[in-house]
C-alpha cells in the first residue's frame, strides 16, 4: 500500500503544481473553475485513453513513441504559457484593476483561460497516464493486494491534491499587484523548464543530437530525483546534468516570451505622453 | 491578440527547427552497443548487462510480465514506461566506464539491475 501511495503521490506532485499555480494566476477570472476543472477531466480522459494504447503508442516511430509524443505535449504547453505571459502583459492589468472596467478584457479572458485549460490538461494527461497504466496493470494482475494497491494509490491521489491546495494558498497569500509579477515570471520559468525537459525526450529519442554534451552536474548539491529537486524540476525545469542544447533552448525561450512581452505588452503605453516643459 | 499566438508560436517552430537542422548536420552515425534484456517475475534478466564505454547503448527491453513497469536509472536520465507484455527500446549516450544501476520504479526494492561500462 505504501509503495503505491508513494508511486503515485509522485507522478500527481508535479501536476498538483501546476494546477496549484493557474488556479492562483486566474484567481481574478470568472468561470475559471469551470475551464480548469474541465482541463484536469480532459486530461483525466486522454491519460485513460493514452494507457489504453501506451503498447502501440511506445511501438510508433521505431519505439521511440512515447518520447515524441511527450516532447510534442509539451511544446503544446510551453506555447500556451507563453502565449498567455504575453496575453497578460497586454490584459493583466485591467484585470488586476477594477474587474467592472474590464469588462473586454473578461471576455477575452477566456482566450487565456483555455490556454491555461491546455496546460493543466496536458499536465494531467502525462502524469495521469502512468498511474493509470500502474494502478491498470496491478488491478489486472488480480493480486490479493489489489484493494491496498488502490487505497494507496487514493492516499497518494489526495496528498497530489494537497500539494495544489499548499500551492494556491501559498501564492493568493501574496498581494494582487505582486502576484501578476510572480506569476508572470513562475510561468515564465515554467515554460523554459517544460521546453527544456522536452529537449531532453527528444535526445532519448535520438531525434536530437547536437550540443549533447553535459555541461555540468550539480547532483552532489541537489540530485533532481530528491524531493526538493522533483519540485525545482516541475517550477524551473531544474536537472542536475543539463546538456548545452538544453541550457540553449532553456534561455531561448525566457528570451522569446521576453521580447514578445516587450512588443506586444501594455498597447495604452504606447502612446507618447504629452512631453513637459 | 490572435496574431500574438502566431507570432509566439512561428519563434517556437523556428527555434525547434533550427535546432533540428544543426542536429542532422552534426549528427554522427556512430554504431551503438544492443544489448537484450529481458523482465519477468519483476526481475531483469540478465541483472548485470556490460557495454564498451565512450559508444552509445541501446537497450532492447521485453516485459514478458503482465503489468507494466517503468525502467528508471537515475545516473544514466532513463525514464520509460514498458506496457505490459511489451518491448521498449532504451537509448543511452555515451558512458564513461562505471556502473550505472537501474530499476523498475513500480518495484524499487526488488527488480534492479546495473549496467557496466568497461
Ligand atoms: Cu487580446
Amino acid at each position: 500500500m505504501l509503495a503505491a501511495l508513494i508511486i503515485v503521490f509522485r507522478e500527481v506532485f508535479e501536476a498538483g503544481l501546476i494546477i496549484g499555480i493557474v488556479l492562483a494566476v486566474t484567481r481574478t477570472v470568472p468561470h475559471r473553475n469551470r475551464w480548469i476543472g474541465g482541463g484536469v477531466l480532459v486530461g483525466v480522459l486522454a491519460a485513460c485513453v493514452v494507457a489504453a494504447f501506451a503498447g502501440a503508442l511506445s511501438n510508433l516511430f521505431a519505439g521511440m513513441g512515447q518520447e515524441l509524443f511527450n516532447a510534442a505535449i509539451l511544446t503544446v504547453a510551453v506555447v500556451m504559457l507563453t502565449w498567455h505571459n504575453v496575453w497578460m502583459a497586454r490584459h493583466g492589468s485591467e484585470l488586476a484593476g477594477e474587474l467592472r472596467s474590464a469588462g473586454q478584457a473578461v471576455v477575452e479572458g477566456a482566450k487565456s483561460l483555455l490556454a491555461l485549460a491546455v496546460v493543466v490538461g496536458v499536465a494531467v494527461l502525462r502524469e495521469g497516464s502512468e498511474v493509470v497504466l500502474f494502478l491498470y496493470g496491478v488491478l489486472a494482475a488480480g493480486g490479493d493486494s489489489a484493494w491496498s494497491v488502490a487505497l494507496g494509490g487514493f492516499g497518494g491521489l489526495l496528498l497530489g491534491a494537497l500539494i495544489c491546495v499548499l500551492t494556491y494558498v501559498g501564492l493568493i497569500r501574496i498581494p494582487m499587484r505582486a502576484l501578476f509579477a510572480t506569476t508572470t515570471v513562475l510561468i515564465a520559468l515554467l515554460a523554459a523548464g517544460m521546453a527544456a525537459q522536452a529537449t531532453h525526450f527528444l535526445e532519448q529519442a535520438n531525434w536530437l543530437t547536437a550540443m549533447d554534451t553535459i555541461v555540468w552536474d550539480s547532483g552532489w548539491l541537489l540530485s533532481d530525483s530528491s524531493f526538493l529537486g522533483r519540485a525545482l524540476h516541475t517550477l524551473i525545469g531544474y536537472t542536475d546534468q543539463p546538456t548545452a542544447m538544453q541550457l540553449v533552448v532553456y534561455l531561448a525561450i525566457l528570451l522569446v516570451t521576453f521580447v514578445l512581452m516587450r512588443i506586444y505588452g501594455s498597447p495604452a503605453k504606447a502612446m507618447p505622453e504629452p512631453a513637459h516643459g | 491578440m490572435f496574431a500574438s499566438l502566431m507570432l509566439s508560436k512561428t519563434a517556437f517552430i523556428a527555434a525547434l527547427g533550427i535546432a533540428s537542422v544543426s542536429a542532422m548536420s552534426t549528427a554522427v552515425a556512430q554504431t551503438a552497443t544492443e544489448i537484450q534484456l529481458s523482465y519477468k517475475d519483476k526481475k531483469f534478466e540478465p541483472a548485470e548487462i556490460s557495454a564498451p564505454a565512450n559508444t552509445p547503448v541501446v537497450i532492447k527491453l521485453k516485459n514478458l510480465d503482465a503489468k507494466a513497469m517503468e525502467f528508471e536509472s537515475k545516473t544514466l536520465k532513463v525514464e520509460k514506461v514498458v506496457a505490459g507484455g511489451s518491448d521498449a527500446i532504451i537509448n543511452v549516450r555515451a558512458q564513461k566506464p562505471g556502473r550505472y544501476e537501474f530499476f523498475d520504479e513500480y518495484n524499487e526494492k526488488t527488480a534492479r539491475g546495473a549496467l557496466v561500462v568497461k
